[in-house]
């Protein structure tokens, strides 16, 4: 084997993959290839390294230098430079945004600071299409403790003590559900995963998958042997191409070293896993339309009971966790459920990885304690609004969730502390808003995507998102009345209470958080028709400014429907009746003379 | 997704056919097979017509219903062609805070056919889509599978102009 001196780490996850990642990697090789540094400098893709806002990353260890934003051209640069000449090249250093100086280690910033990695502990690290590095980096020592050191009761225990609660948004105890599957009788039992991340703005399960696909893998295997199942399924969403390959790649190896199919590590353990293909419903993230789809059918969900862990896949006893649950197992394993249960708060052990995006600087995957307070997220972990602009809300738990206004930034981030102020944890994402971002419009979109997802089987979800959404476009357009919002506050609670599954039970959260704190942005449309953020086309008015005005003709150049007229060098006015508010003419507005009112 | 009847003539081949037979061979017997030999017979054809439809639905013995309410089910199964250039625009939220719609709008007018239609040469096809969990890179649209990120606007022209 040769001795390897440097690694040259290059995030290929899917936002970095999109910016080029690839042909950084062979650019890498052949430049390595020219200084004749081939044999002792080694190139690996890894997975996503989180901070997606600055991609492409390359980290060179040992050192740990943290280059960010590097372009093909680059890579010449930090070849001869630092890899040759061993001289840190300055420039292409990633760097915090305030007076902190250069930083050179990736963990000293405080991007990562904060974080504390567990689920995410092997994503941008290995080559998730080597098993030999996953192996390394303790993947399948958990598998191979269980099966020959512990019983499946004694595994269903130590999951239970850990305190771990499902990932996917519902925070139920993994060890329970394990305990009721392994107490159902029958020799035909099922280990599901959920990886049908639909929630839009999240995308931690595709991280994992793409990033380290062994660790899910590992705690199926570890799930399966103790509820006493041999197959597993992973349902995973078609949208999600290289999180597939990866998996298919990782299954296949897995095959290959006797750690996943027969006779597993010599234990006489079976365990074989399929992969199934979501195809584009929201619906399908709920556990029991999960198992219809995997049966063939519509994705439509059942009542519960039976439970899936009585009665799930194809009748059969089954387990179905999320991917970052699965992420979990094998270090709890390994690291004894103490160390797992002493992170978090009282009843939320552990950590939990968000999904920060929208208008946040450092968008991208944060792992952290449970508990962590949504402003060390957004202003500390996350570099806070960009431009300059005002905090307005955090959004979490997607559809499903609420708005968290910047009067309660200070709420921990966990199961209990969500739920008092009408929001969830749900799988994760964390979208940020700030003032330019209207509330109304924000509700109308999460309605309008449930009222598509909405699978028709029960009519609380079915029409009753229909014309919750119908009543936020009215309000939208300028044509709600105050009577319009005790209505739809109404009909909010109905379909919460009297919907079938999750999806249809949720689905008003978005709505009943933004009245519960922004009712004041709500009367503003339709009191003073007004959109406060400039955002609801049907009340706001394009205006040019006199004094800023100087007749650069540029905005009536772009006005697609030509309602800008004026002539050169003097002001140009807008015809309202013509505008169709496309925002045209502000991006193309070099002196800020066009407003929003 | 729009459950109509394609108005563009099927224009299936025997080779299309075989392979979608031998595909059905491959899966028939395993449990939840239809899924799979849906979305098979989709990379197939492109789309699913009803002919597709009742090949399947006769080979697995199971009411021509059935299929069809599967393949009107899910967003991912098509009843109409896409363009030789498929275009989708994210509108997931962190795009949508970040103005994808004006990115939708903007793809539209360049391109020249509606969200979830095709243009009448068939060049494009324009689909909004769920998010595809590039959220660093918002607002994000893909083309045939090639992700661009960080849009605004005035970008729009020229990435289109590559496929034209």
């Amino acid at each position: 084997m040769n001795f390897v001196r440097s690694h040259v780490l290059v995030c290929g996850g899917t936002g970095c993959t999109a910016s080029k990642s690839p042909e950084i990697i062979a650019e890498f090789n052949t430049q390595l290839k020219n200084c004749g540094l081939d044999s002792e400098v080694r190139v690996v893709q890894t997975g996503c390294f989180g901070l997606c806002a600055l991609g492409p990353i390359v980290v060179v260890y040992p050192e740990g230098t943290y280059y960010a934003q590097i372009k093909v051209e680059d890579v010449k640069t930090i070849v001869e430079e630092h890899l040759l000449k061993g001289r840190i090249v300055q420039d292409l250093l990633f760097k915090e945004a305030d007076a902190h100086g250069v930083e050179q280690s990736l963990n000293n910033t405080d991007f990562y600071l904060k974080q504390h990695r567990i689920a995410l502990r092997n994503c941008g690290v290995i080559n998730p299409e080597e098993i030999d590095e996953a192996i390394a980096f303790d993947a399948y020592k958990a598998l191979g403790t269980c099966l020959t050191e512990k019983t499946p009761q004694e595994v269903i225990e130590i999951i239970t003590e850990s305190g771990l609660r499902g990932r996917g948004g519902a925070g139920f105890p993994t060890g329970i559900k394990w305990k009721f599957a392994a107490a159902s009788p029958g020799p035909v039992k099922y280990v599901c995963c959920n990886a049908d991340e639909g929630d839009p703005g999240a995308f931690m399960d595709r991280s994992v998958l793409e990033g380290d696909p062994h660790t899910v893998l590992e705690a199926m295997a570890i799930a399966g042997y103790a509820i006493g199942a041999s197959q597993g399924y992973i349902y995973i969403r078609a949208e999600y191409p290289l999180a597939v390959k990866r998996l298919e790649i990782a299954i296949a190896q897995a095959k290959e070293y006797g750690v996943i199919g027969k006779n597993i590590l010599g234990t006489g353990f079976d365990f074989d896993l399929e992969i199934r293909l979501g195809a584009g419903a929201f619906v399908c993230g709920e556990e029991t339309a999960l198992m219809t789809s995997i049966e063939g059918h519509r994705g439509e969900p059942r009542p519960r009971p039976p439970f899936p862990a009585v009665k799930g896949l194809f009748q059969k006893p089954t387990i179905l966790n999320n991917v970052e649950t699965y992420a979990n197992i094998a270090w709890i394993i390994n690291h004894g459920p103490a160390a797992f249960n002493c992170m978090g708060t009282e009843k939320s052990k552990g950590t939990k990885v968000f999904a920060l995006g929208g208008k946040i600087k450092n968008t991208g995957l944060v792992e952290i304690p449970m508990g962590t307070t949504l402003r060390e997220v957004v202003e500390d972990i996350g570099g806070g609004c960009p431009d300059g602009k005002k905090f307005k809300a955090a959004q979490t738990g997607g559809p499903s969730g609420g708005c968290i206004p910047a009067s309660l930034i200070d709420t921990p981030l966990d199961y209990e502390s969500m739920a008092a102020i009408g929001s969830i944890i749900g799988s994760g994402g964390l979208i940020v808003m700030d003032e330019d971002n209207c509330i109304v419009d924000i509700a109308k979109f999460f309605l309008q995507f449930t009222m598509d997802e909405s699978c028709g089987k029960c009519s609380p979800c079915r029409i009753g998102t229909k014309r919750m959404y119908e009543i936020l476009d009215k309000i939208t357009q300028g044509k709600g009345t105050l009577e319009d919002l005790d209505i739809l506050e109404e009909l909010a609670l109905h379909v919460k209470e009297n919907s079938l599954c999750g999806l249809g039970q949720t689905a008003p959260n978005p709505v009943l958080s933004t009245l519960r704190y922004f009712r004041d942005e709500y009367e503003a449309h339709v009191v003073d028709k007004k959109c406060p953020a400039g955002v609801c086309k049907g009340l706001v008015e394009y205006k040019i400014l006199s004094d800023k005005c100087i007749g650069c003709t540029a905005c009536a150049r772009v006005c697609p429907v030509d309602a800008i007229s004026g002539k050169v060098k003097e002001v140009h006015s807008i015809d309202p009746s013509l505008c169709i508010k496309c925002g045209s003419c502000i991006a193309a507005c070099k002196f800020g003379a066009i407003i929003v009112e | 997704m729009p459950n109509l009847k394609t108005l563009i003539p099927f224009a299936g081949t025997k080779e299309q056919e075989d392979r979608l037979r031998e595909a059905i061979a491959r899966y028939k017997g395993e449990l939840g097979a239809t899924m799979p030999i849906m979305q098979e017979a989709q990379e197939i054809y492109g789309y699913l017509p009803e002919e597709v439809q009742v090949i399947i639905a006769e080979e697995l013995g199971v009411p021509l219903t059935e299929i069809y309410g599967i393949s009107s089910f899910y967003a991912q199964f098509t009843h109409n062609p896409k363009g030789q250039n498929q275009i989708n625009v994210c509108l997931g939220t962190a795009c949508y805070v970040k103005g994808a719609g004006n990115i939708l709008d903007k793809v539209c007018e360049v391109v020249g056919c509606k969200e979830g239609e095709i243009t009448e040469d068939g060049k494009f096809s324009i689909d909004a889509t769920r998010c595809v969990g590039a959220c660093g890179l918002a607002p994000v649209m893909m083309i045939n599978g090639d992700v661009y990120g960080r849009l605004t606007p005035d970008k729009i022209d020229a990435i289109i102009a590559k496929y034209k």
